[in-house]
């Protein structure tokens, strides 16, 4: 089983401390999410946990599959089968969307085996063509330089491409439901669903209820002033959506 | 970065700081039957500039101060046999699977092969030494027309110094399929190699020449200087590449100048990653009606390596084109500079100029100079420019190490595809690689 746990995490950025002791628990096969208003850490969680090195861990632990992951770097990490979706691609130019998949198949068939040739290009082109036609893009899209030019919906669309690839244990799929039109949200929700399962743990991270109607979570967590403060079940967003994010800050306004 | 400077101390300095002359004389001018006249009147030229400094506006950012240059000596006849063999990978085609002809330039000799259907057709590609006797009346009408020896003060020692030099000329409407390919091998402590190329290109002929200028790496300082005379005649097609991977005791200069008359078609392109110091000067003539030139130049330097590119296009009749594409990267503390001038001369209506330097510094003591300029009199015209200084920046790596990729490999196709727009202008499979694998050893010292 490939657990993620998280404990008692404290995140600073420049000296600015932003999650302050946030412990949650995802096991293979759960679909969890995250939801906060703006500026509780969401995204910080998101970086957090990929590696990012602008963030700096002040406290508490991260371990997946029983490693600690804050001793890897961000490569190691996604070679143990943690993968980010990113809310903000970054663009690559010069490099194709298949050059890069084929460097990061590359990679950690690399690592598993230093002697290694690497995929060989007819059986890569046939599994990005695979993935591609699951995701209905356009098989010209593998030439294009990653994400330079891309519209919205086509770097979310790229990114789920590239989960869909790298085939995680873990995915974490950061506000992927920002920029979206209804159509694009639907094509990148059923890739995520058709990706998940048994094998899959998911954390969905999101502002609205909206992703929600499309990624079913099994659980939802409330992520204010940098802690997780209501857990529950998808109920929960419903609620979230009815009645704003007031009352939860009332409720905790005190504690806080 | 300079030392403050003391008085007693900066008045030594000053008469130790300039450079030391060369000490050649008359007496090494080679004896020729064919160029004496060229050659003397060359070393006049010689005799009368004096070396570059640092207030002469082309050589503002390049200093010679250190230029051991009194040190260098011309290689003996047969030199080469005591010295390095050519390494076999600079032999391979790079373009095309067999070569129509291979030329290789060695301190005090050179090689000639030329395929015999070739040669039928009239086609000469040869070196000075051959030329001289065969071609004696072909060769001193070309030499010095397009680049002169007062061009300066390495033009006039080339001009007067150089045994070795190529001479390629395509008759009219002689299409040669098969690229030709030369070698410039320069070996050798303290030698002064010298290298004149003259590649003429008649009426409605083509051509693909690749030509390279490379020396194993020595301890003991070495000099080039070559001159490159090129002409596309009418309605010709001339594809030349040249490569430069000189050993990092080499200092480096050239003068080259491409004349394209009416209607014809130079696709030019540049690689750099060799040299202690380089100082080109490489100028594009448009000088008859729709005549189009194309310049790429992929430079990349480390350590202590100082690159001054000089380019300039000159539009001199109507409806011509140009377009120039320069990318280098930079490591250590190494600095290029690049210095380019689109130049419309009055009546040249409906040009196309177009100019670009992009520049990646990997290092933050590694410094890039990026200086484009157009001076533009006629009125119909369309011309546009671009510098770029930038660096390596973390975001992009970020992304794709968190998709697994190392931290090394990632820096790689960073830069990779930063050069990617030059790599889209090489037909050449095999030119494309040799730079892929500049980029990976350069990455990796």
């Amino acid at each position: 089983m490939s657990h993620l746990e998280i404990k008692n995490l404290h995140v600073s950025i420049e000296d600015k401390e932003i999650l302050k002791g946030l412990s949650l628990t995802i096991k293979q096969g759960e679909i969890h999410a995250i939801m906060g208003p703006n500026g509780t850490g969401k995204s910080t969680l998101a970086y957090t946990l990929m590696g990012h090195p602008n963030y700096t861990v002040t406290e508490g632990e991260i371990l997946f599959k029983g490693k600690n992951l804050l001793e890897l770097e961000p490569d190691e990490r996604s070679r143990e089968g943690v993968f980010l979706a990113f809310q903000y691609p970054v663009a690559i130019p010069g490099v194709t969307v298949a050059n890069f998949l084929r460097s990061a198949i590359n990679s950690r068939r690399r690592a598993e085996n230093p002697e290694d040739k690497g995929m060989p290009i007819p059986e890569f082109r046939k599994l990005l063509k695979e993935k591609m036609d699951m995701l209905k893009m356009d098989h010209n899209f593998a030439g294009r330089y990653l994400n330079d030019g891309f519209s919205g919906g086509e770097k979310k669309r790229a990114e789920i491409l590239q989960m869909a690839t790298l085939k995680p244990e873990i995915a974490i799929l950061d506000e992927t439901d920002s920029g979206l039109d209804i159509d694009a949200l639907r094509v990148v929700s059923d890739g995520v669903n058709a990706l998940a399962g048994p094998e899959l743990g998911v954390l969905v991270i999101t502002h609205y209820q909206r992703l929600l109607n499309y990624i079913k979570p099994h659980f939802v967590h409330v992520l204010l002033d940098g802690r997780i403060v209501e857990s529950g079940g998808p109920e929960l967003a419903l609620h979230l959506e009815e009645h704003g994010y007031e009352w939860v800050r009332e409720k905790h306004e005190e504690t806080v | 970065m300079q030392e403050k400077p003391k008085v007693t101390v900066s008045r030594t300095r000053r008469s130790d700081s300039a450079a030391k002359d060369f000490s050649f004389t008359q007496a090494d001018v080679p004896a020729s039957n064919g160029l004496a006249s060229f050659r003397a009147s060359a070393w006049d030229s010689f005799k009368k500039l004096s070396l570059p400094v640092t207030t002469d506006e082309a050589w503002r950012r390049t200093d010679l101060r250190l230029l051991p240059a009194s040190d260098f000596k011309l290689p003996q006849d047969g030199a080469y046999e005591d010295l390095p063999v050519v390494p076999d990978y600079l032999l391979k085609p790079l373009t095309g699977e067999q070569h129509g002809g291979q030329i290789t330039l060695l301190p005090g000799g050179s090689k000639v092969e030329l395929d015999e259907t070739l040669a039928k057709k009239g086609v000469i590609f040869t070196d000075f030494r051959t030329a001289e006797n065969n071609h004696s009346d072909l060769l001193k009408k070309l030499i010095g027309q397009i680049v002169k020896a007062d061009d300066g003060k390495f033009a006039a020692l080339t001009s007067a110094l150089a045994q070795n030099g190529i001479l390629l000329y395509v008759p009219k409407n002689v299409q040669v399929e098969q690229p030709l390919h030369s070698v410039l091998w320069g070996p050798g402590a303290n030698l002064a190699h010298f290298s004149h190329l003259i590649v003429f290109v008649e009426t409605g002929a083509s051509v693909t020449y690749v030509h390279e200028a490379a020396s194993p790496e020595e301890s003991t300082p070495a000099m080039h200087t070559g001159i490159v005379e090129i002409h596309v005649g009418e309605n010709a097609n001339l594809r030349f590449v040249e490569l430069q991977s000189w050993g990092r005791h080499v200092w480096n200069f050239s003068h080259e100048r491409a004349r394209v008359e009416r209607g014809g078609n130079l696709d030019w392109i540049f690689g750099a990653v060799g040299s202690r110091l380089t100082k080109n000067f490489s100028d594009l003539d448009l000088a008859g009606e729709g005549a189009q030139g194309r310049m790429s130049g992929f430079y990349f330097t480390d350590g202590t390596q100082h690159l001054d590119h000089d380019t300039q296009q000159n539009h001199f009749a109507p409806h011509c084109t140009s377009d120039l594409l320069f990318k280098g990267a930079l490591k250590g503390k190494s600095r290029s500079v690049w210095q380019g001038m689109i130049y419309v001369a009055p009546g040249a209506q409906k040009t196309d100029g177009y100019q670009a330097n992009r520049n990646l510094v990997l290092d933050d003591q590694a410094r890039a100079d990026s200086i484009p300029g157009l001076e533009i009199l006629a009125d119909d015209v369309r011309c546009t420019h671009g510098a770029t200084v930038g660096k390596l920046e973390q975001e992009p790596l970020f992304y794709l190490k968190s998709r697994g990729i190392p931290q090394r490999e990632a820096e790689q196709l960073v830069v990779e595809g930063f050069f990617d727009p030059i790599m889209q202008r090489i037909p050449f499979e095999g030119v494309r690689e040799r730079f892929q694998q500049a980029i990976q050893d350069k990455l990796s010292k």
